[in-house]
């Protein structure tokens, strides 16, 4: 078989597909991330949290009513979005004027509730969810064999992401929100309905989080602590990438789920903290990001 | 009632000599020395956190892991280089300030939110490197550490020893972190709180003030966490989590932010919660706490010591 730097070329490529994977899902959780800073000002820490419970709902639909993959692609965003007019009805509503400090604490605070009821029902041990059979399998692409499940994952979320990008930078209501993020007071002058479009823009960023949950579910065990677990490295790709540019937290993304996979071919034990040192590294060079503008 | 706040004035005074008083008489008035102990160690964590948040206004995300890391290092060295106890407590607080050098360095060139991310990703690697390193036992940690004899000669193996051990060092901590706000150095902290571009242009060198903040307060942690390892005979990953992180700060946010009294009261109370909560409420603890968290973020930010203080203005106005 043929190797590169001492490694079989096969495996090379299976863990850099599985770090596309990986960033895929940094992509999707960093852009509603920014999204929802953008508008709200707010770091929602909850976002792994709700990444969990969209893995879950689609796990409970499956569990309960054998409502497949299909319709939980669907319904698991809906929920969660749901979730997200909640949380941003009854608390964060109240915090605008605060120092966004006070919003990182609350989203905390909720994603310890979430994680503890979810760890209470269900335990620590991880649900097993299995893809659809349209997706099971695998492609064979001569240098490599692509389980045609990640290729999906991968696909879809480039869709998502490219289509969020477009919706906010190309269209009317993008326009609006771009506005409201510079200056609110005037554009509720200008007739347009503030409250209702910041409540909209947290669901959006929350169902966002939810879709990548249903996305993640046939590929890692959904057990409730694996939003918290992400959350901390998506914060890192938000601070490599700097939550200015919507394109920025998409490329930064996908290019250090790639890096933590060749991390692992190559020094499989710094895996886990190569995102962190990578931040540190960029910090030290460019203290606002990759893409971020120095205020 | 403004000792709370400030800690010092007169009939503030006499009321810390009343509550120090207590805290020495507590153990022979029937309540279990360790329990207290334990309260003391995360008391001192939380005002090394609030000197940080409360009086320079920078929230680390982090700080479990400087309390965790130094409990890390003093468990190692008392444990399986069989060092006395007081030379392992300092080589913790050093390494504590030493890691709390490095992150400083690297999250002080954001501010705000970034700051709290970068703390906490900072924190998270240490968690890793923690997990993976051989001397910390994996998922076990250290357990089963002799307490040993304080520099050769003093045993600490007797609760009432060890408690009264802890509470001369969170003596030592509160007047020091009470020095450090009132010096000439903690007022350009609060000033730096309070608006730093200003503090810039008067000519202060805030980053260098910020970070020398950051080393005490991570040093400080530090304490907490070795001499907690000394009360509890145990240092694990628990101490290094991101929920550790969490918990110091919601210590310090119940309690007052700011105030001299509030991350001991605070932390006197979450301990006090999750003992009582942790053989009746399994997991719903964590969502006990998240629940308190929640709602002093959203009616309560001024705390129990702080909305003490506003009230007794209100009273004084009227």
């Amino acid at each position: 078989m043929t190797e590169i730097f001492g490694v079989p070329i096969q495996a090379l490529f299976g863990q850099l597909m599985l770090g596309l994977v990986n960033g895929s899902f940094y992509a999707m959780l960093s852009l509603g991330l920014a999204v929802i800073f953008g508008l709200l000002g707010v770091v929602n820490f909850a976002h792994g949290a709700l990444y969990m419970i969209g893995a879950y709902v689609a796990w409970f639909v499956m569990d309960r009513w054998n409502v497949g993959y299909w319709w939980a692609l669907l319904i698991g965003p809906l929920a969660v979005g749901a979730l997200g007019v909640v949380i941003e009805r009854l608390l964060l509503k109240r915090l605008y004027k605060l120092d966004p400090l006070y919003g990182l604490l609350l989203t905390f605070g909720l994603a310890l509730i979430f994680q503890g009821v979810f760890l209470q029902y269900y335990g620590s041990s991880g649900q097993s969810y299995s893809a659809p059979e349209q997706l099971s399998g695998a492609t064979n692409l001569g240098f490599m064999i692509l389980p045609n499940y990640r290729g999906w994952v991968v696909g879809v979320s480039l869709v998502v992401c490219l289509g969020t990008w477009f919706l906010i930078e190309r269209t009317q209501l993008g326009a609006l929100l771009r506005a409201g993020t510079e200056n609110p007071t005037l554009v509720q002058a200008f007739g347009v309905n503030v409250p209702l479009m910041v409540t909209l823009t947290y669901a959006a960023g929350a169902a966002l989080a939810g879709l990548a949950g249903v996305l993640a579910a046939p590929v890692i065990q959904v057990t409730p602590l694996m939003g918290s677990n992400l959350i901390i490295v998506v914060f890192a790709v938000v601070v490599i990438g700097g939550m200015g540019s919507i394109i920025g937290s998409i490329v930064t993304g996908l290019v250090l789920g790639l890096l933590e996979g060749l991390t692992r071919v190559f020094y499989p034990e710094a895996s886990n903290i190569v995102v962190f040192v990578i931040m540190a590294v960029v910090l030290m060079i460019r203290p606002a990001g990759l893409f971020g503008k120095e205020k | 009632m403004n000792w709370l706040g400030t800690g010092t004035d007169r009939t503030g005074k006499l009321a810390w000599i009343v509550v120090l008083a207590i805290l020495v008489l507590a153990p022979f008035l029937g309540i279990y020395p360790l329990f207290i102990a334990q309260a003391l160690c995360f008391a001192i964590f939380a005002i090394a956190f609030n000197l940080l948040l409360g009086y320079t206004g920078l929230l680390s995300f982090g700080h479990a892991a400087f309390f965790g890391g130094a409990a890390y290092v003093t468990a190692w060295l008392v444990h399986a280089q069989h060092w006395t106890p007081e030379l392992a407590l300092v080589a913790g607080v050093l390494a504590a300030a030493a890691a709390g050098l490095v992150v400083g360095l690297i999250a002080i060139r954001r501010q705000g939110i970034y700051f709290a991310m970068i703390t906490l990703a900072l924190a998270q690697m240490l968690f890793f490197f923690f997990l993976q390193a051989p001397f910390t036992g994996g998922e076990d940690g250290i357990q089963g550490i002799e307490r040993g004899r304080l520099f050769g000669v003093l045993s600490l193996e007797s609760d009432l020893a060890l408690y009264f051990f802890v509470l001369v060092i969170f003596v030592a901590v509160f007047l020091f972190a009470l020095r450090v706000v009132h010096s000439p150095y903690g007022q350009v902290l609060k000033a730096i709180r309070e608006n730093e571009p200003r503090a810039v242009s008067l000519g202060y060198n805030v980053d260098r003030y910020k970070l020398l903040a950051f080393v005490i307060s991570a040093a400080l942690a530090g304490l907490g966490g070795a001499l907690k390892t000394l009360v509890l005979h145990l240092a694990t990953l628990q101490d290094v989590r991101w929920e550790q992180s969490g918990e110091v700060i919601l210590m310090t946010l119940l309690g007052g932010l700011g105030t001299f009294a509030g991350p001991v009261v605070g932390a006197f109370i979450v301990v006090g919660l999750q003992n009582y909560l942790s053989d009746r409420a399994g997991a719903w603890t964590g969502v006990i706490i998240g629940v308190i968290f929640v709602l002093c973020v959203v009616a309560f930010r001024k705390g129990i010591v702080g909305e003490l203080l506003a009230w007794q203005k209100r009273r004084k106005a009227s």
